[in-house]
Protein backbone atom coordinates (compact mmCIF):
# COMPACT_ATOMS: atom_id res chain seq x y z
CA UNK A 1 0.00 0.00 0.00
CA UNK A 2 3.21 2.90 1.16
CA UNK A 3 5.05 1.14 -1.81
CA UNK A 4 2.50 2.32 -4.52
CA UNK A 5 1.80 5.83 -2.71
CA UNK A 6 5.22 6.03 -2.48
CA UNK A 7 6.32 5.25 -6.01
CA UNK A 8 3.57 6.96 -7.11
CA UNK A 9 4.83 10.51 -5.68
CA UNK A 10 8.37 9.84 -6.21
CA UNK A 11 7.39 9.82 -9.70
CA UNK A 12 5.06 12.67 -10.06
CA UNK A 13 8.04 14.77 -8.59
CA UNK A 14 10.73 13.37 -11.36
CA UNK A 15 7.78 13.88 -14.23
CA UNK A 16 6.90 17.56 -12.80
CA UNK A 17 10.56 18.54 -12.06
CA UNK A 18 11.37 17.27 -16.11
CA UNK A 19 8.65 19.23 -17.29
CA UNK A 20 9.48 22.28 -15.55
CA UNK A 21 12.92 22.19 -16.76
CA UNK A 22 12.70 20.88 -20.14
CA UNK A 23 9.29 22.53 -21.72
CA UNK A 24 9.48 25.86 -23.55
CA UNK A 25 5.23 26.55 -22.91
CA UNK A 26 4.80 28.48 -20.09
CA UNK A 27 1.45 26.90 -19.67
CA UNK A 28 3.46 23.18 -19.86
CA UNK A 29 5.74 24.42 -17.18
CA UNK A 30 2.85 25.26 -14.82
CA UNK A 31 1.43 21.82 -15.37
CA UNK A 32 5.01 20.82 -14.54
CA UNK A 33 4.64 22.40 -10.94
CA UNK A 34 0.98 21.32 -10.39
CA UNK A 35 2.71 17.51 -11.06
CA UNK A 36 5.06 18.30 -8.24
CA UNK A 37 2.95 19.73 -6.01
CA UNK A 38 0.71 16.25 -6.21
CA UNK A 39 3.72 14.39 -5.86
CA UNK A 40 4.72 16.32 -2.66
CA UNK A 41 1.15 16.05 -1.08
CA UNK A 42 0.83 11.85 -1.57
CA UNK A 43 4.38 11.88 -0.09
CA UNK A 44 3.15 14.04 3.06
CA UNK A 45 0.54 11.63 3.57
CA UNK A 46 2.07 8.57 3.21
CA UNK A 47 4.83 9.96 6.19
CA UNK A 48 1.20 10.06 8.16
CA UNK A 49 1.00 6.26 7.24
CA UNK A 50 0.21 3.64 10.48
CA UNK A 51 -0.30 -0.05 8.98
CA UNK A 52 -3.67 -1.51 9.78
CA UNK A 53 -5.01 2.32 10.43
CA UNK A 54 -8.29 3.60 8.90
CA UNK A 55 -9.45 6.99 8.35
CA UNK A 56 -8.67 9.97 11.16
CA UNK A 57 -12.87 9.70 11.51
CA UNK A 58 -14.25 8.79 15.14
CA UNK A 59 -17.59 7.25 13.54
CA UNK A 60 -19.52 4.18 14.91
CA UNK A 61 -16.66 1.97 13.46
CA UNK A 62 -13.62 3.12 15.30
CA UNK A 63 -15.84 4.43 18.08
CA UNK A 64 -13.87 6.78 20.44
CA UNK A 65 -12.08 4.28 23.08
CA UNK A 66 -8.68 3.10 22.61
CA UNK A 67 -8.42 5.79 19.02
CA UNK A 68 -4.36 5.61 19.26
CA UNK A 69 -4.06 2.05 17.81
CA UNK A 70 -6.61 2.51 14.86
CA UNK A 71 -6.31 5.33 13.50
CA UNK A 72 -3.23 6.49 10.75
CA UNK A 73 -1.54 9.93 11.88
CA UNK A 74 -3.92 12.83 11.04
CA UNK A 75 -1.05 15.48 11.39
CA UNK A 76 0.34 15.47 8.04
CA UNK A 77 -3.27 14.98 6.28
CA UNK A 78 -4.04 18.30 8.23
CA UNK A 79 -0.41 19.73 6.47
CA UNK A 80 -1.30 18.86 3.17
CA UNK A 81 -4.85 20.22 3.30
CA UNK A 82 -2.80 23.51 4.03
CA UNK A 83 -0.60 22.84 1.58
CA UNK A 84 -3.41 22.08 -1.44
CA UNK A 85 -4.71 25.09 -0.91
CA UNK A 86 -1.51 26.76 -1.52
CA UNK A 87 -0.37 25.07 -4.41
CA UNK A 88 -3.98 26.37 -5.94
CA UNK A 89 -2.78 30.31 -4.62
CA UNK A 90 0.45 29.44 -6.74
CA UNK A 91 -1.14 28.25 -9.57
CA UNK A 92 -3.60 30.78 -10.03
CA UNK A 93 -1.12 33.19 -9.09
CA UNK A 94 1.48 32.09 -12.15
CA UNK A 95 -1.61 31.63 -14.50
CA UNK A 96 -2.31 35.31 -14.38
CA UNK A 97 1.10 36.08 -14.89
CA UNK A 98 0.80 33.76 -18.12
CA UNK A 99 -2.09 35.62 -19.05
CA UNK A 100 -0.17 39.14 -18.91
CA UNK A 101 2.83 37.75 -20.55
CA UNK A 102 0.76 36.15 -23.29
CA UNK A 103 -1.11 39.80 -23.92
CA UNK A 104 2.57 41.65 -23.45
CA UNK A 105 4.21 39.12 -26.07
CA UNK A 106 1.32 37.66 -28.00
CA UNK A 107 3.52 34.08 -27.27
CA UNK A 108 3.87 31.68 -24.57
CA UNK A 109 7.32 30.33 -25.66
CA UNK A 110 9.42 30.70 -22.54
CA UNK A 111 12.33 31.53 -25.06
CA UNK A 112 10.91 34.92 -26.35
CA UNK A 113 10.98 36.34 -22.82
CA UNK A 114 14.99 37.47 -22.13
CA UNK A 115 14.14 40.87 -21.18
CA UNK A 116 15.41 39.71 -17.09
CA UNK A 117 17.93 37.22 -18.89
CA UNK A 118 21.90 38.03 -18.83
CA UNK B 1 22.81 19.59 -25.72
CA UNK B 2 24.69 20.41 -22.80
CA UNK B 3 20.88 21.62 -21.25
CA UNK B 4 19.59 18.45 -21.80
CA UNK B 5 22.57 16.67 -20.53
CA UNK B 6 22.34 18.86 -17.29
CA UNK B 7 18.64 18.21 -16.77
CA UNK B 8 19.30 14.20 -17.19
CA UNK B 9 21.73 15.12 -14.55
CA UNK B 10 19.71 17.32 -11.84
CA UNK B 11 17.16 14.46 -12.20
CA UNK B 12 18.94 11.24 -12.10
CA UNK B 13 20.47 12.64 -8.78
CA UNK B 14 17.06 13.17 -7.43
CA UNK B 15 16.09 9.74 -8.55
CA UNK B 16 19.15 8.51 -6.44
CA UNK B 17 18.36 10.45 -3.52
CA UNK B 18 14.76 8.99 -3.67
CA UNK B 19 15.54 5.31 -4.49
CA UNK B 20 17.82 5.79 -0.99
CA UNK B 21 14.71 7.01 0.34
CA UNK B 22 12.81 4.66 -0.44
CA UNK B 23 14.65 1.91 0.99
CA UNK B 24 14.92 3.70 3.95
CA UNK B 25 11.25 3.67 4.36
CA UNK B 26 9.81 2.07 7.33
CA UNK B 27 6.16 2.16 7.78
CA UNK B 28 5.70 3.24 11.20
CA UNK B 29 3.13 0.83 13.85
CA UNK B 30 2.24 3.56 16.58
CA UNK B 31 1.12 7.26 16.58
CA UNK B 32 4.08 9.85 17.06
CA UNK B 33 2.85 11.48 20.70
CA UNK B 34 1.78 14.40 19.03
CA UNK B 35 -0.87 12.80 17.41
CA UNK B 36 -1.46 10.45 20.28
CA UNK B 37 -2.42 13.69 22.47
CA UNK B 38 -4.99 13.97 19.31
CA UNK B 39 -6.55 11.00 19.02
CA UNK B 40 -7.14 10.74 22.70
CA UNK B 41 -8.45 13.97 23.94
CA UNK B 42 -9.65 14.81 20.33
CA UNK B 43 -13.06 13.72 21.24
CA UNK B 44 -13.15 15.06 24.73
CA UNK B 45 -11.11 18.77 23.81
CA UNK B 46 -12.85 19.37 20.57
CA UNK B 47 -15.53 17.42 20.57
CA UNK B 48 -15.66 16.82 16.42
CA UNK B 49 -15.32 13.43 14.99
CA UNK B 50 -13.27 14.02 12.52
CA UNK B 51 -9.73 14.44 14.04
CA UNK B 52 -8.45 16.58 10.66
CA UNK B 53 -11.11 18.82 11.01
CA UNK B 54 -10.46 19.46 15.02
CA UNK B 55 -6.52 19.97 13.45
CA UNK B 56 -6.99 22.48 11.00
CA UNK B 57 -10.19 24.63 12.63
CA UNK B 58 -9.22 24.39 16.48
CA UNK B 59 -5.79 22.82 17.46
CA UNK B 60 -4.12 24.83 14.45
CA UNK B 61 -7.05 27.20 14.08
CA UNK B 62 -4.11 30.22 13.90
CA UNK B 63 -2.31 28.28 10.48
CA UNK B 64 -5.99 28.42 9.07
CA UNK B 65 -6.36 31.83 9.42
CA UNK B 66 -3.48 32.78 8.00
CA UNK B 67 -4.37 30.15 4.96
CA UNK B 68 -7.32 31.76 4.76
CA UNK B 69 -5.59 35.53 4.48
CA UNK B 70 -3.00 33.99 1.38
CA UNK B 71 -6.20 32.99 -0.55
CA UNK B 72 -7.77 36.15 0.12
CA UNK B 73 -4.01 37.71 -0.84
CA UNK B 74 -3.63 35.62 -4.15
CA UNK B 75 -7.47 36.81 -5.21
CA UNK B 76 -6.53 40.18 -4.69
CA UNK B 77 -3.53 40.38 -6.71
CA UNK B 78 -5.19 38.65 -9.71
CA UNK B 79 -8.12 41.16 -10.05
CA UNK B 80 -5.76 43.77 -9.60
CA UNK B 81 -3.13 42.06 -12.19
CA UNK B 82 -5.76 41.38 -14.39
CA UNK B 83 -8.04 44.41 -13.96
CA UNK B 84 -9.80 44.86 -17.03
CA UNK B 85 -9.83 48.15 -18.83
CA UNK B 86 -12.50 49.67 -19.96
CA UNK B 87 -12.26 49.46 -23.82
CA UNK B 88 -14.40 46.68 -25.07
CA UNK B 89 -12.95 45.39 -27.82
CA UNK B 90 -15.30 43.86 -30.56
CA UNK B 91 -16.08 40.34 -30.00
CA UNK B 92 -15.49 37.56 -32.70
CA UNK B 93 -18.36 35.56 -32.94
CA UNK B 94 -18.67 32.37 -30.91
CA UNK B 95 -19.55 28.96 -31.60
CA UNK B 96 -23.14 28.51 -29.41
CA UNK B 97 -22.36 26.22 -26.56
CA UNK B 98 -23.56 22.66 -26.81
CA UNK B 99 -26.78 21.46 -25.56
CA UNK B 100 -25.72 19.11 -23.22
CA UNK B 101 -23.40 21.54 -21.37
CA UNK B 102 -26.74 24.22 -21.75
CA UNK B 103 -28.84 21.52 -20.24
CA UNK B 104 -26.48 19.88 -18.09
CA UNK B 105 -25.86 23.40 -16.22
CA UNK B 106 -29.10 24.18 -15.94
CA UNK B 107 -29.46 21.28 -13.92
CA UNK B 108 -26.61 20.37 -12.40
CA UNK B 109 -25.57 24.00 -11.08
CA UNK B 110 -28.09 24.24 -8.09
CA UNK B 111 -27.59 20.57 -7.07
CA UNK B 112 -23.61 21.23 -6.94
CA UNK B 113 -23.59 24.39 -4.79
CA UNK B 114 -25.81 22.68 -2.43
CA UNK B 115 -23.69 19.58 -1.61
CA UNK B 116 -20.98 22.49 -1.21
CA UNK B 117 -23.26 23.74 1.53
CA UNK B 118 -23.57 20.22 2.70
CA UNK B 119 -19.69 19.29 2.62
CA UNK B 120 -18.96 22.32 4.84
CA UNK B 121 -21.37 21.97 7.09
CA UNK B 122 -20.64 17.95 7.69
CA UNK B 123 -17.17 19.18 8.04
CA UNK B 124 -16.66 18.08 11.53
CA UNK B 125 -18.45 14.85 11.04
CA UNK B 126 -17.35 13.60 7.77
CA UNK B 127 -14.32 13.61 5.38
CA UNK B 128 -14.89 17.39 3.71
CA UNK B 129 -14.52 20.78 4.99
CA UNK B 130 -14.71 24.57 4.40
CA UNK B 131 -11.90 24.39 1.78
CA UNK B 132 -13.47 21.67 0.26
CA UNK B 133 -17.15 23.21 0.62
CA UNK B 134 -16.02 26.21 -1.22
CA UNK B 135 -14.13 24.46 -3.68
CA UNK B 136 -17.00 22.58 -5.02
CA UNK B 137 -19.08 25.79 -5.06
CA UNK B 138 -16.47 26.94 -7.26
CA UNK B 139 -16.74 24.30 -9.58
CA UNK B 140 -20.54 25.92 -10.17
CA UNK B 141 -19.57 28.66 -11.55
CA UNK B 142 -16.98 27.19 -13.69
CA UNK B 143 -20.11 25.08 -15.54
CA UNK B 144 -22.26 28.67 -15.38
CA UNK B 145 -19.48 30.29 -17.31
CA UNK B 146 -18.74 27.07 -19.48
CA UNK B 147 -22.45 27.25 -21.26
CA UNK B 148 -22.51 30.89 -21.20
CA UNK B 149 -19.72 32.73 -21.53
CA UNK B 150 -21.31 35.94 -20.85
CA UNK B 151 -22.20 34.91 -18.08
CA UNK B 152 -21.09 38.06 -15.62
CA UNK B 153 -20.64 37.09 -11.68
CA UNK B 154 -22.26 40.02 -9.26
CA UNK B 155 -18.92 41.26 -7.87
CA UNK B 156 -20.62 43.55 -5.39
CA UNK B 157 -22.43 39.98 -4.36
CA UNK B 158 -19.11 38.26 -4.06
CA UNK B 159 -16.98 40.78 -2.16
CA UNK B 160 -19.75 41.26 0.39
CA UNK B 161 -20.01 37.34 0.77
CA UNK B 162 -16.15 37.28 1.52
CA UNK B 163 -15.49 40.11 3.15
CA UNK B 164 -18.36 39.19 5.83
CA UNK B 165 -17.19 35.73 6.44
CA UNK B 166 -13.60 36.77 6.87
CA UNK B 167 -14.85 39.33 9.39
CA UNK B 168 -16.78 36.87 11.30
CA UNK B 169 -13.83 34.41 11.36
CA UNK B 170 -11.84 36.74 13.15
CA UNK B 171 -14.45 38.07 15.21
CA UNK B 172 -15.17 33.97 16.28
CA UNK B 173 -11.42 33.93 17.09
CA UNK B 174 -11.98 37.36 19.14
CA UNK B 175 -14.56 35.78 20.86
CA UNK B 176 -12.50 32.85 21.94
CA UNK B 177 -10.17 34.97 23.87
CA UNK B 178 -13.14 36.79 26.05
CA UNK B 179 -15.50 34.03 26.13
CA UNK B 180 -13.22 30.41 26.27
CA UNK B 181 -9.43 29.58 26.17
CA UNK B 182 -8.01 31.27 23.82
CA UNK B 183 -7.96 32.56 20.37
CA UNK B 184 -10.42 30.37 17.76
CA UNK B 185 -11.17 28.36 21.03
CA UNK B 186 -14.25 26.57 20.00
CA UNK B 187 -15.73 26.20 23.15
CA UNK B 188 -17.53 29.87 22.57
CA UNK B 189 -20.80 27.57 21.70
CA UNK B 190 -21.56 24.44 23.90
CA UNK B 191 -20.18 21.50 22.42
CA UNK B 192 -23.47 19.99 22.56
CA UNK B 193 -23.70 15.48 21.56
CA UNK B 194 -20.51 14.21 20.09
CA UNK B 195 -20.97 13.12 16.23
CA UNK B 196 -24.23 15.56 15.63
CA UNK B 197 -24.51 18.19 13.25
CA UNK B 198 -24.82 21.25 15.91
CA UNK B 199 -21.63 20.05 18.43
CA UNK B 200 -17.91 20.76 18.22
CA UNK B 201 -18.77 24.82 19.29
CA UNK B 202 -18.23 26.68 16.95
CA UNK B 203 -16.60 24.44 14.21
CA UNK B 204 -19.56 24.55 12.08
CA UNK B 205 -19.81 28.06 12.17
CA UNK B 206 -16.06 28.78 11.37
CA UNK B 207 -15.87 26.00 8.48
CA UNK B 208 -19.09 27.69 7.06
CA UNK B 209 -17.14 30.90 7.25
CA UNK B 210 -14.27 29.78 5.34
CA UNK B 211 -16.47 28.02 3.04
CA UNK B 212 -18.13 31.08 1.89
CA UNK B 213 -15.35 32.56 2.18
CA UNK B 214 -13.28 30.04 0.07
CA UNK B 215 -15.66 29.27 -2.64
CA UNK B 216 -16.50 33.67 -3.55
CA UNK B 217 -12.73 34.21 -3.47
CA UNK B 218 -12.46 30.99 -6.19
CA UNK B 219 -15.33 32.55 -8.05
CA UNK B 220 -13.61 36.05 -8.40
CA UNK B 221 -10.37 34.19 -9.57
CA UNK B 222 -12.44 32.50 -12.04
CA UNK B 223 -13.99 35.26 -13.41
CA UNK B 224 -11.09 37.36 -13.61
CA UNK B 225 -9.60 34.79 -15.42
CA UNK B 226 -12.77 34.62 -17.96
CA UNK B 227 -12.82 38.23 -18.25
CA UNK B 228 -9.08 38.73 -19.47
CA UNK B 229 -9.96 35.60 -22.19
CA UNK B 230 -13.11 37.31 -23.24
CA UNK B 231 -10.99 40.44 -24.36
CA UNK B 232 -8.68 38.55 -26.25
CA UNK B 233 -11.20 37.13 -28.46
Amino acid sequence: MEIIALITGFALILIGLYGILSKKNIIKIIVGFSLFDTGLHVLIVTVGYIKGGTAPILDSVVGTTNVASKIVDPVPQALVLTAIVIGLGVTALMLAYALKMYQAKKSLDISDFKDMKW
Amino acid sequence: MIKNFFIIAILAGLAAIFVTLFWDFGDSETLTPLATHYATNGATEVGAPNLVTSIVVTYRGFDTLGEVTILFLVASIVSFFLKREKVQKEIAPKRETSEIILTAAKLLVPIVMLLGVYVFINGHLTPGGGFQGGAIIATAFVLLLMANPDFEINHKIIATVESVSGIAFVLIGVLGILLAGGFLDNKVLPLGTFGKIFSAGAIPLIYSFVGLKVGSELSNILSNLQGVQKEEM
